[in-house]
């Protein structure tokens, strides 16, 4: 699954906004244009960096939302990338990311950067996708690509968010879901349902997280979202008779990690 | 309260100084003899540098600092790694 291949050296390069996208109250897609990108594996993270008048500099990790070769619908070949961009309240790089960048600007970022935590539709499935709020964004990269390259995995996405309005990509999943017999997309809601849910607000269980099933021995399990959430899924699923070796985990954090 | 993320965050920065990716090498825990991707390391990014630890006993397996012109990588915490290279 991991591609062995000798890289060039990870040198910083400038993208262009080539447009932004709202995709909730507190986040939004950065559309880049990036000549020269090399492509990458749905999973993968590019470091961005802010650079300040006076010298100071910020740095951060973003991951990709787009899957490679382009966003869905863009020119084939086109050296575009999407990063879908949380604001956090008391944040150093998201605030200018998510508010004050405009079409046009220029962003230092380096990548494709990660071959961990990737999917590949030469990987196959079934695959069990767990996000725990931003935490979807590579997972999403992951079903892009599984969608772009008419692989038929069978991909369950469960995405654990504080209330409905908070959802990350909510009408694009619903038609991929509704077009597509092999994706399923369960919702957990944590503090507020939408109307006539038929269950209360509440943590991820392992009920939800198997939904009722024992692991296919083929199953490959991907985990992203904030340190905690990662844990308490990580060791549902342990608990409940999954493989470690067959879960791979991304956790994010306030200060320069995933986010 | 959680703040160690894992060793997907190494990934960048080791690929400054290596032209292999780090996060799917395979590496042995000098203190428990775990191997295991360095992806799964747990890593603290929020002390002047980045701290990799082994998952199973939490040993420091891996340091690294970076200033603006030069980095300390210090490895002794892993007995081997085993990076995939193309045929």
């Amino acid at each position: 699954m991991a591609r062995a291949a000798v890289l060039g050296r990870l040198t910083w390069q400038v993208a262009t906004v080539a447009a932004v996208r709202e995709e909730t109250a507190t986040a939004r897609t950065i559309v880049l244009d990036l000549p020269g990108w090399p492509g990458h594996q749905a999973g993968q993270h590019v470091d961005v960096r802010l650079t300040a008048p006076d010298g100071y500099s910020a740095q951060r990790s973003y991951s990709i939302a787009s899957p490679p070769g382009g966003a869905p619908g863009g020119a084939a070949g086109a050296a575009t990338l999407e990063l879908t961009v949380q604001r956090l309240a008391d944040g150093e790089v998201s605030p200018y990311l998510a508010d004050v960048l405009e079409p046009g600007d220029p962003l230092e970022l380096r990548g494709p950067i990660g071959g961990w935590f990737v999917w590949n539709p030469t990987s196959g499935g079934p695959v069990l996708l767990v996000a725990g709020g931003s935490g979807v964004v590579p997972l999403m990269a992951m079903i892009r690509t599984r969608a772009v390259s008419g692989s038929h995995a069978p991909f369950r996405l469960v995405y654990s968010v504080r209330e409905p309005g908070t959802a990350l990509y909510a009408g694009e999943l619903a038609d991929l879901a509704t077009a597509d017999a092999g994706l399923d997309v369960t919702y957990v809601y944590t503090r507020t349902t939408p109307p006539g849910w038929p269950t209360p607000a509440g943590r991820i269980s392992a009920g939800i997280l198997t939904a009722g099933q024992a692991a296919r021995p083929d199953l490959a399990v991907f985990v992203c979202g904030p340190t905690g959430f990662v844990e308490t899924a990580a060791d549902l699923l342990v608990d409940a008779g999954y493989q470690p070796s067959a879960i791979k985990t991304e956790r994010f954090g306030p200060s320069g990690g995933q986010q | 309260m959680n703040t160690h993320l894992d060793g997907n965050v190494l990934a960048g920065a080791l690929r400054e100084l290596f032209t292999v990716d780090i996060t799917t090498a395979i590496g042995q825990c000098v203190a428990c003899g775990t191997t295991g991707a360095m992806g799964q390391a747990i890593v603290y990014a929020d002390a002047p540098g980045l701290i990799a630890r082994c998952p199973a006993c939490d040993e420091v397996v891996l340091r690294l600092v970076r200033s603006s012109d030069r980095a300390w990588l210090d490895l002794r915490g892993v007995s081997y790694l085993q990076l995939e290279l193309p045929a």
